[in-house]
């Protein structure tokens, strides 16, 4: 510090002190206060201990499963734990390009929507569409589900044999047993599709993904703002040079955090999707398979181990989830718009 | 008046000083002799754009009726919408070329991509919610749909027997005990988070980001391995609301804890100074000023726990008679009820679990819609009522002290 060298001259004439007995600041805590600190503590221990317990729990009883199979845990596709064939080689799959479905749909929607809002909106609406967002996030997921199967699904499937009859050159998009030709094909083969349960998916992902989003682009510094604007750009090139490159670590952030609701989600992927056990790319063909729905399924199985093998799935399902959100809160906290623009 | 006498004194005494009085020189206003420029808009919709949109929108409208019907094979709602969009985007871009350069283009083009995306994802939200509506009208005009179970009703049996009497009774019961478990300890832990520091405060934060999170699947599978097969417990409403606590516990720690943060420092540090206690700041300054944000954190963790179906599936069960024990025996929620119904392939049944679905929805509607009122304040913000309520408290207190002040007592 280059301020030790001003000294401060104090005038000889000053008083010793007018109160002779200055009041003692005490800063220790009393008893109390120090009770009132290890309750804090405590509700802090208890959350502590109900998460490890979770995680713990799940990993002890899926240890039967994972010793009786080993690495073969994540590559066998079939579902029989009785009979000793099991893995989660085609429902891990399944999880991951629903949750991927999901994403490449609700990021273009949930960023144009955060957009939108900050930058483009009357400042007098915009109040009311953020609120449309989040009440986006809070209609329950069977009711999504319900939209996908009843209402969404019959509407799609036009747009399916339309993907599938011109792009079925790409292996993802070619479905077996549509016929391009035939006169009334049928459309059952492109119901219950991972297309189909991702873009429900992608529903419920939307508004977590635009409100991390959001967030860190009304944080932008308006100064660069109106810099660009100043130099001339228009309203887009404006958000191109400054809001996108400021909030990039928050885009890539809100994209993971909403990732890992995807791969978790349960209810209307089991509405949706007919499950089937086999390593399949094929998106807009029927069946697909997700660990949630396999353990909402299965759970009523009456032997111990099949339930200790969904335990194992459970748990792989918990660890993707968790690395994922890991590397989402890193990016969020490690970008230029950070910290504060926790979801 | 007095500042004012003063200032023009001192500015007399200037002027009679000095020789050549200071004046304020303008400068001379030159009328120009072109005219000013336009400021440029950045914002808003000027009437050239709102053509442009008119005539790309009839055009692109136009073709795709033109594509659906005659030229291509093409079908479906949702490629009817896709396919106008992508002809809308491209008319008006060629529109807005004929008379701007290509920065402008682009800014509306994307100007126009940004709204569709807004209106694409409001649009679905207003699909969702009226489609539900709709298909559930008949049923939810039954008044015996609220008020009775589906014990008496068969599968097949009309809407005008049986209800969600036994679904609404059990979601507002494990919905409570779920509420009285996770308030206390989230907000409690919230406190916990702001008020310390150090490695375990830190190592808690984590684990709560951690916890955030666990698919709520896994929350049911936790508690129906433990309290039902381990235990050996019944499944019960209890257990089920076990279940969505274990998942609503982190979404209400994450946002209570955001809400307390706002709390103005010096506050606090008032507080202090004015000899109060940490507990004594904590309950009297901390928790009232963010109290409307507090609310606002509870109700949007109780409004995603409402709408949780898996763990109750694994940790309940269904039933079908109203079951006001939650110590034993199954008890089903409206979410629950819904995903059961829907399952069937019975008109009738369908037709309750729409209207059952519609009954969660207004729940959760009317749950954020409180939250909306009670958190659009800020942190420390004092509403009218409670200003009046305040003042009069502090005026009882001065009634009260008054007489000792003035017997010299205080």
């Amino acid at each position: 510090m280059a301020m030790t060298q001003i000294e401060t001259s104090v005038p000889a004439s000053m008083p010793e002190s007018r109160d002779p007995d200055p009041r003692p600041i005490n800063s220790a805590r009393d008893r109390n206060d120090r009770l009132f600190r290890a309750g804090l503590s405590s509700t802090g221990i208890a959350v502590l201990a109900i998460m490890v317990a979770v995680g713990l729990f799940l990993g002890v009883q899926a240890f039967d499963a994972l010793r009786e199979t080993g690495l073969g845990f994540l590559t066998t596709t079939e579902w029989e734990p009785d009979r000793g064939r099991f893995g989660i080689g085609s429902v891990l799959l399944g999880t991951v390009m629903i949750a991927f479905v999901a994403i490449l749909v609700a990021v273009p929607i949930s960023l144009g929507t955060a957009l939108f809002i900050t930058n483009v909106a009357p400042a007098r609406f915009r109040g009311v569409l953020i609120s449309l967002v989040d009440l986006m996030a809070a209609v329950p997921s069977v009711v999504y589900g319900l939209w996908g199967l009843f209402f969404f699904q019959s509407g799609v499937i036009g747009v399916s044999r339309f993907i599938s009859t011109w792009f079925g050159w790409v292996p993802i998009f070619s479905v077996s047993g549509a016929e391009a030709n035939s006169a009334l094909p049928n459309a059952t083969v492109f119901t219950a599709s991972t297309f189909i349960a991702g873009v429900v998916v992608a529903l419920m992902v939307m508004p977590i993904q635009c409100s991390v989003m959001r967030e860190v682009f009304s944080q932008v510094p308006l100064g660069e703002r109106e810099g660009a604007l100043a130099l001339g750009a228009t309203r887009w090139g404006a958000i191109r040079v400054v809001s996108l490159p400021f909030a990039r670590g928050g885009i890539i952030g809100g994209t993971m955090l909403g990732l890992g609701r995807a791969l978790g989600e349960t209810i209307a992927v089991l509405l949706i999707i007919s499950p089937r056990f086999d390593i399949n790319f094929r998106i807009l063909e029927t069946g697909g398979n997700s660990v949630s729905s396999l353990i909402a399924l299965r759970y009523a199985e009456a032997s111990s181990f099949s339930l200790s093998a969904l335990m194992a799935a459970g748990l792989a399902l918990f660890a993707l989830t968790l690395v994922v959100n890991f590397i989402a809160s890193a990016f969020v906290a490690r970008s230029r718009s950070g910290a504060s623009s926790e979801a | 008046m007095t500042i004012l006498n003063e200032t023009s004194s001192s500015s007399d005494q200037m002027n009679s000083q000095g020789s050549s009085p200071p004046k304020t020189i303008l400068p001379k206003i030159v009328p120009s002799s072109t005219p000013p420029l336009d400021t440029r808009k950045i914002n808003g919709i000027s009437r050239e754009d709102l053509g442009n949109i008119a005539g790309a929108a009839a055009s692109s409208i136009a073709m795709t009726f033109l594509l659906f019907g005659q030229l291509a094979p093409l079908n479906g709602a949702v490629g009817f919408v896709v396919v106008a969009f992508l002809l809308f985007i491209a008319v008006y871009a060629l529109l807005v070329s004929l008379t701007n350069p290509a920065p402008i283009v682009t800014d509306k083009v994307m100007t126009a991509i940004l709204a569709a995306s807004t209106f694409l994802a409001f649009a679905a939200l207003a699909s969702v919610v009226a489609f539900t509506l709709w298909r559930g009208r008949e049923a939810l005009t039954t008044w015996n749909l609220y008020t009775e179970d589906m014990s008496e009703a068969g599968p097949a049996d009309p809407l005008s027997v049986g209800g969600i009497g036994h679904a609404i009774v059990g979601t507002l019961i494990i919905i409570g005990i779920a509420i009285a478990l996770t308030v206390p300890l989230g907000i409690a832990c919230a406190v916990f988070l702001n008020e310390t520091r150090g490695r375990f405060n830190r190592t808690v934060r984590t684990v709560v980001d951690a916890m955030s999170a666990l698919p709520s699947i896994l929350a049911g599978l936790f508690i129906f391995a433990t309290w039902i097969l381990i235990l050996g417990l019944p499944r019960s409403g209890l257990a089920a609301a076990i279940a969505v606590s274990i998942m609503m516990l982190p979404i209400i720690i994450r946002s209570a804890d955001v809400v307390i943060r706002l709390v103005p420092g010096n506050l606090r540090e008032a507080s202090a100074a004015l000899g109060a206690p940490e507990r004594r700041t904590v309950w009297h300054v901390v928790l009232p000023t963010s109290r409307s944000g507090l609310a606002t954190s509870v109700i949007l963790g109780v409004a995603r726990g409402i709408g949780e179906t898996a763990p109750v599936l694994l940790t309940s069960g269904f039933a079908s008679s109203i079951n006001f024990n939650p110590f034993q025996d199954p008890m089903v929620s409206l979410p629950l009820a819904t995903f059961e119904f829907v399952r069937s392939p019975q008109p009738a049944l369908i037709a309750r679990g729409f209207a059952t679905a519609a009954v969660l929805m207004v729940l959760v509607l009317i749950l954020f819609a409180i939250a909306r009122v009670l958190g659009g304040r800020p942190a420390g913000h004092v509403s009218d009522r409670q200003r009046k309520r305040l003042a009069s408290r502090s005026l009882r207190d001065l009634k009260r002290m008054e007489p000792e002040i003035e017997t010299g007592k205080l």
